[in-house]
């Protein structure tokens, strides 16, 4: 393990989602060597997750078609762990890969937002994603009973999808008022194919109730779920059931954007309209540009490739189907805002750091997420924060401000090959 | 879907589709994938890799995100939970 296999690319797109997928293809299509690095097994990132089921949607079949017929290297199973104007390092089962980049394209996508609340920890709650990624990599759910709760479009789609593999999904919790529901799909009028996609998917889901104003309070079980207590303002209520898949929509990936200087605003990397973030010749597509969902992602990252390759006049004939998109963005986080009362669903014990078994009054006593970090070990274990850090935002209304190598935990050996005076990496000017 | 593959948690066998991760066998069988610094059981959260609740040791190493890894056969899975 302690060899590094040493590749150089003219761009190196990190994210084989819809937005790295289309970057790194338009990329290749415009002359580039173009390297497509992820950790997943396989491209298509979260949303077009195939694993053990076979289904897709054709616009996914599309994009991993035009893919496997490009000259893109595509580096799956690898991960990056350090990253640096000009160098990567990535890990992947079997090798150790330092990637030269003269562009670099950060397509890193999003993850769920979960909130602590007792009983979170159990086996048997996840994601709202989360239990959909699982059922797409083979978990079987026929006959399961699940309750599906937190906020966002996610919520729908996962319904349908769960529902359509057997699943009896007993309702759809939804934190937002139906008073904000409807203000977002006047906004969609002017969007009627994103209304047609909302009515088939609440078609395909219509077994569930749709329950707006509802969150989940507490969740019981011993060594599993066994049940969880909804509440709506007015009543609270225990159902039973044997999965609640709960996610507060989504927060962007932005260890490497950090990592490497990119100045964030917001929650969201700053970017031009071209893609380039702050750092010249690192670009940025997709949920880490603003949580904005497929449409976006693909048409943002075409520009990127585009315009990482030198292609500027294909990249800027994309600019304006980029800002139709955008409109819906804005409409959407005013919809699915959290409400306040999710902040206080903890009690003193509830965990907020899973790695490391932070309580929630160990944290709070501290002033800011990097105090929390230094004295009670928050945010330190394997995931770095990523499940914390987001909730500890929401919560307390810190920021994580700093991400530093390795972004993710790897193997000593990869370390110290990596760390060698005869790797460029370092002479980079970093170390790991 | 239809393939099914056979690997071993803990020593049992456990049938899943191929394509399956190695989290699917953890909770098809066993449940929870590992126990927390605090001794509790835990299980996948995300799905996705970023949580890592749902590690477990795969043929012998240690530390795997088994929503990361897919099952091949014969497979040596040891959970914790």
């Amino acid at each position: 393990m302690d060899s590094v296999l040493q590749r150089s690319f003219d761009v190196a797109v990190i994210g084989a989602g819809p937005a790295g997928i289309a970057a790194a293809v338009r990329a290749s299509e415009s002359g580039a060597r173009v390297a497509l690095i992820d950790d997943n097994a396989a491209p298509g990132g979260q949303i077009w997750r195939r694993g053990a089921s076979q289904s897709h949607h054709p616009e996914a079949e599309h994009w991993l078609d035009r893919l496997s017929k490009s000259s893109v290297t595509l580096m799956a199973g690898t991960r990056v762990f350090y990253a640096h104007k000009g160098a990567l390092a990535a890990e992947s089962d079997h090798a150790l890969s330092e990637i030269l980049y003269d562009k670099l394209i950060l397509a890193t996508g999003a993850r769920e937002l979960f909130l602590p609340f007792p009983g979170w920890t159990l086996p048997n709650v996840l994601g709202a994603g989360g239990l959909q990624a699982l059922v797409k990599s083979g978990l079987p759910v026929n006959g399961k009973r699940v309750v599906i709760a937190g906020t966002g479009p996610l919520l729908l789609a996962v319904a349908a999808h769960l529902s359509e593999q057997g699943a009896e999904v007993l309702c759809i919790c939804e934190q937002a008022p139906f008073s904000r529901l409807c203000a977002f799909a006047l906004t969609l009028a002017a969007f009627p194919e994103k209304l047609v996609e909302a009515a088939q998917l609440r078609f395909r889901s219509r077994r569930a109730p749709y329950l707006t104003s509802t969150w989940p309070v507490a969740a019981f079980g011993q060594d599993r779920l066994q049940s969880v207590q909804v509440s709506d303002h007015q009543c609270l209520r225990e159902i039973e059931c044997d999965y609640l898949a709960c996610g507060y929509h989504l927060v962007p990936n932005l260890e490497l954007v950090r990592a490497l200087g990119c100045r964030v605003t917001d929650g969201s990397a700053e970017v031009t309209e071209l893609q380039e973030t702050s750092e010249s010749a690192i670009y940025c597509a997709g949920e880490p540009t603003g949580i904005a969902g497929l449409d976006l992602a693909i048409v943002e990252g075409q520009i990127a490739g585009y315009a990482a390759a030198g292609n500027l006049h294909s990249a800027r004939k994309l600019l304006a189907t980029g800002a139709r998109y955008r409109k819906v963005t804005s409409a959407m986080k005013k919809a699915f805002a959290l409400r306040p009362e999710l902040a206080t669903l903890a009690k003193p014990d509830t965990l907020l750091c899973r790695c490391e078994d932070v309580s929630f009054q160990d944290a709070r006593k501290h002033s800011s997420w990097r105090a929390a970090k230094l004295h009670s070990r928050c945010g330190m274990g394997p995931c770095q924060g990523r499940v914390c850090g987001a909730a500890a935002e929401f919560l307390f209304g810190w920021t994580m401000d700093s991400s530093r190598p390795p972004i993710f935990p790897v193997r000593c050996s990869s370390l110290r090959a990596i760390g060698s005076p005869a790797n460029p990496a370092q002479r980079h000017g970093g170390s790991p | 879907m239809s393939e099914i593959l056979t690997v071993r948690v803990n020593g049992a066998l456990v049938n899943v589709p191929a394509g399956s991760t190695a989290a699917v066998a953890v909770m098809l069988s066993i449940g929870a994938c590992r126990q927390s610094v605090t001794g509790q059981p835990r299980a996948p959260l995300c799905g996705m890799g970023t949580c890592f609740e749902c590690r477990v040791e795969i043929n012998g190493q240690t530390h795997q995100r088994s929503c990361q890894v897919i099952c091949e056969a014969n497979m040596e899975i040891k959970a914790h939970g």
